[in-house]
């Protein structure tokens, strides 16, 4: 039996991507930007995805911006936000728990001459808010908070937070790594005073290589790519017109019926916690206090319906993860395996797992196609090898 | 301008009667390296290989192939003179130069070979006639015999040859003419240094890997994998043995001490080593091991390890700093996949405090204790060993 339980890494694609981006690669490969009909062909692929996604968002179109994957998202909306305001300020507040794509551009922002705060979280990976909102000063100019994480699957109340910094300081910029978040919630950024939002195609059964952005009308962003002033000038080179539409038919399959499509997924997590707490030294990171000892729905559903962070004691992650992709299974360990030096994950250090844990963690995540029967067989083959892994231990 | 190599050898020289066998392998792994870049012709003539490059074909690319062909000495990129008739001679040599040389204040001296006996002059005294003419048609040259800065080669055959660019081959012999050995290759940086020398004694190669899923990734075993790509750049083809060594590893670590696992382990992956090598008419084992580098390798684990098979073991790193090790590795273009950190998660079967003077006696007692089941897993390891071909 495969089991494919790495669906925050990326996942697979519906059929009707795979259709559409066909099409849009044999068929209809013309340039967009060409005056004939094949690039007006091209150019409707474009168009209707970002219909797609700006109707799943309830926006303009015309503030969609399709870039390389969610990475690049992240990339222009900080750098692009932090260049076109940097004459209001230079101070930027994240968290403890951004994703690379988020830290590695504010560390660059440092370089250049900006001032960044990360806010820390609590154990279950939530932001103290608190801390968010003493931080905000007169240079504030951009805050980014990730919707969910994607380690841990910790959700952020982003309405909240947005409302708060925005009555500190009505013109902060609110950036949102809606990556993982996208396609599990209805997310409506003007409702929710999102004014920067990222997305990216490979983890909502789209394809890799795209992502689209999000920016509000009102908000002016510079490009971090030039070239022939594609997409109104903020993002050069030619569209990916397959990804693009692959992207766009994605978001649009996807919220069919999303309310049902998630409520499985909790049911599942709710099942699989149940089922893997009762083995020893067994504990699932990232939810609420009172969830870890007796899960309930309601708990449950203060995180995100597709992740799942277990913590192992007195196994390796990497070689339970190995043992599990000889039976099939194929999650993700929470940190590499490695005798010299053992990368942290710094979500993990953030909710205070400690470190012989944090290399035993993986992370498990679902889909819209995951079934009870897999999650049924993962737990078995869990409970066969377990016994056997921590019999051998370093002596 | 060039369409041709000379290719010399040297230690195939020496050989007797066998000699043409030396020369063809040679002649054959040049034809074999060259094959995927393009249509050169490849011949063997009077104790030199001679390689004509197709039009349009890569001038250093095809260096670098040849220099990693064992049994090479030297490679001279040559100009070929059609015709060797006096007038067309003196006139190819001196285009020659005029090319090569557009400052033409130096030192020279002319060297001759004629493979053709019948040619009217004798090699010296195209020295010097050629010297002569040099010195005619570009006044502002010097001749100095003793130490010239260029030296000026031409070789007289049914076509003649000139080049002064002399290019040092890797040495050594042609692969497959001093039979073949199995390389136990871990994956780091040692053991394809070691393959490497030893192949370049004229050995085949084949190689073995000791995978312990699921301590040990499939990522792991691709870097094994892309180490023995890289080393059969100079090897040739070989079989890479994967030997699935999981149940003898926790076998040991269920019966044996732990400060002995280490050693135990390496004595087992000798003694499969060993059979496979049998099974592949290997003449010998080739490992990467160095005095003193870590515990496994003092004096005392290399009696140990080395007292289980009869089968020569070859160590040519055994008196080698690590740091000269690394420099091979650096050359030889493995070193950037050795340090891949895909870290095997083995550590869990490295004990804390390892023994470092292991006691014979003591080892073989401790084996004991595998006796009931330990043939028969052997057995199944060498039986389920998967075979990958590296081309």
């Amino acid at each position: 039996m495969n089991v494919y339980l790495d669906n925050s890494a990326t996942t697979k694609i519906t059929d009707g991507v795979r259709d559409i981006m066909l099409k849009a690669l044999c068929e209809d490969y013309g340039n967009p930007s060409s005056m004939h009909i094949m690039g007006v062909n091209a150019e409707r692929y474009i168009k209707n995805a970002a219909k797609q996604i700006a109707d799943s968002l309830k926006v303009d179109p015309k503030e969609i911006i399709f870039t390389s994957g969610g990475t690049e998202a992240n990339n222009l909306a900080l750098i692009g936000a932090a260049m076109a305001y940097q004459r209001w300020g230079r101070h930027i507040i994240t968290t403890r728990i951004e994703h690379p794509s988020v830290h590695q551009p504010l560390l660059f922002l440092e370089e250049n001459g900006y001032k960044t705060d990360f806010v820390p979280v609590d154990n279950s990976g939530k932001i103290l808010k608190d801390k968010l909102y003493n931080l905000i000063n007169d240079e504030t100019i951009i805050v980014s908070v990730m919707y969910v994480n994607n380690e841990i699957g910790a959700v952020q109340d982003i309405e909240e937070i947005s409302e708060q910094i925005k009555a500190i300081k009505k013109d902060i910029i609110l950036h949102v790594d809606c990556i993982q978040a996208y396609g599990k919630y209805r997310i409506y950024p003007k409702r929710m005073g999102i004014d920067i939002l990222s997305i990216s195609g490979h983890k909502i059964h789209g394809p890799k290589g795209i992502g689209a952005l999000y920016v509000n009308d009102g908000v002016r962003l510079k490009p971090i790519v030039f070239g022939g002033g594609h997409q109104r000038g903020l993002r050069s080179g030619t569209e990916n017109v397959p990804a693009i539409a692959g992207l766009g038919q994605a978001a649009e399959e996807l919220h069919q019926n999303l309310e049902q499509k998630v409520h499985k997924m909790y049911e599942l997590k709710l099942n699989f916690i149940k089922e893997i707490i009762k083995l020893d030294g067994v504990t699932v990171n990232g939810l609420p206090e009172e969830c870890a000892k007796e899960p309930s729905m309601e708990l449950i559903k203060q995180t995100a319906p597709h992740i799942i962070s277990v913590s192992f004691k007195g196994v390796r992650g990497e070689v339970l993860l190995h043992a599990l992709e000889e039976r099939g299974v194929y999650v993700s360990s929470g940190s590499a395996c490695s005798s010299h030096n053992t990368h942290q994950s710094p979500t993990l250090t953030a909710i205070g797992i400690p470190k012989d844990l944090m290399e035993s963690t993986l992370r498990i995540s679902l889909s819209e196609m995951t079934t009870q029967e897999e999650l049924d067989y993962t737990i078995n083959q869990i409970k066969d090898i377990l016994p056997y892994l921590r019999r051998y231990i370093r002596k | 301008m060039y369409k041709a190599f000379l290719i010399k050898y040297a230690e195939i020289g020496l050989k007797g009667n066998n000699r043409y066998l030396f020369e063809n392998a040679l002649r054959d792994r040049i034809a074999g390296v060259l094959r995927p870049l393009g249509d050169y012709r490849v011949t063997k003539e009077q104790g030199r290989i001679f390689v004509e490059c197709p039009d349009g074909y890569d001038y250093e690319e095809t260096v670098q192939a040849l220099q990693r062909v064992f049994g090479i000495s030297s490679i001279c990129p040559v100009v070929v003179i059609g015709s060797s008739d006096w007038d067309s001679l003196t006139k190819g040599v001196g285009d020659y130069v005029e090319a090569m040389y557009p400052d033409r204040n130096f030192t020279f001296k002319v060297m001759a070979k004629r493979a053709d006996k019948n040619y009217p002059l004798t090699s010296p005294e195209i020295c010097s006639n050629m010297g002569a003419y040099l010195l005619r048609r570009f006044p502002e040259l010097k001749v100095d015999v003793h130490k010239p800065e260029v030296r000026i080669n031409v070789e007289v055959r049914t076509k003649s040859y000139v080049y002064s660019i002399v290019i040092e081959g890797p040495g050594g012999m042609p692969v497959g003419t001093n039979g073949k050995a199995m390389l136990l290759l871990s994956g780091g940086i040692d053991s394809p240094v070691a393959g490497y020398m030893i192949s370049k004694r004229g050995v085949s190669m084949a190689a073995v890997y000791f995978h312990a899923p699921p301590y040990t990734s499939e990522r792991a075993k691709q870097k094994v994998v892309d180490l023995a790509k890289k080393l059969s750049m100079y090897t040739g083809k070989m079989k890479l043995f994967v030997v699935n060594f999981t149940d003898i590893q926790l076998y040991i670590y269920d019966k044996c001490p732990h400060d002995e696992l280490t050693i135990i382990m390496r004595r087992y992956m000798m003694r499969i080593a060993e059979k496979l090598a049998e099974q592949e008419n290997c003449l010998g084992l080739v490992t990467g091991e160095s005095i003193g580098q870590v515990a496994s390798q003092t004096m005392q684990s290399l009696a140990s390890t080395n007292e289980v098979c009869t089968i020569p073991v070859y160590r040519p790193l055994i008196a080698f700093d690590k740091k000269d090790i690394v420099e091979i590795s650096e050359r030889i273009d493995t070193y950037e996949t050795s340090i891949q950190p895909f870290e095997d998660c083995c550590t869990i079967f490295v004990a804390k405090h390892p023994v470092t003077k292991p006691n014979l006696k003591a080892i073989r007692n401790s084996e004991r204790r595998l006796e009931d089941k330990i043939d028969e897993m052997v057995m199944t390891a060498i039986e389920t060993a998967s075979v990958i071909d590296i081309e």
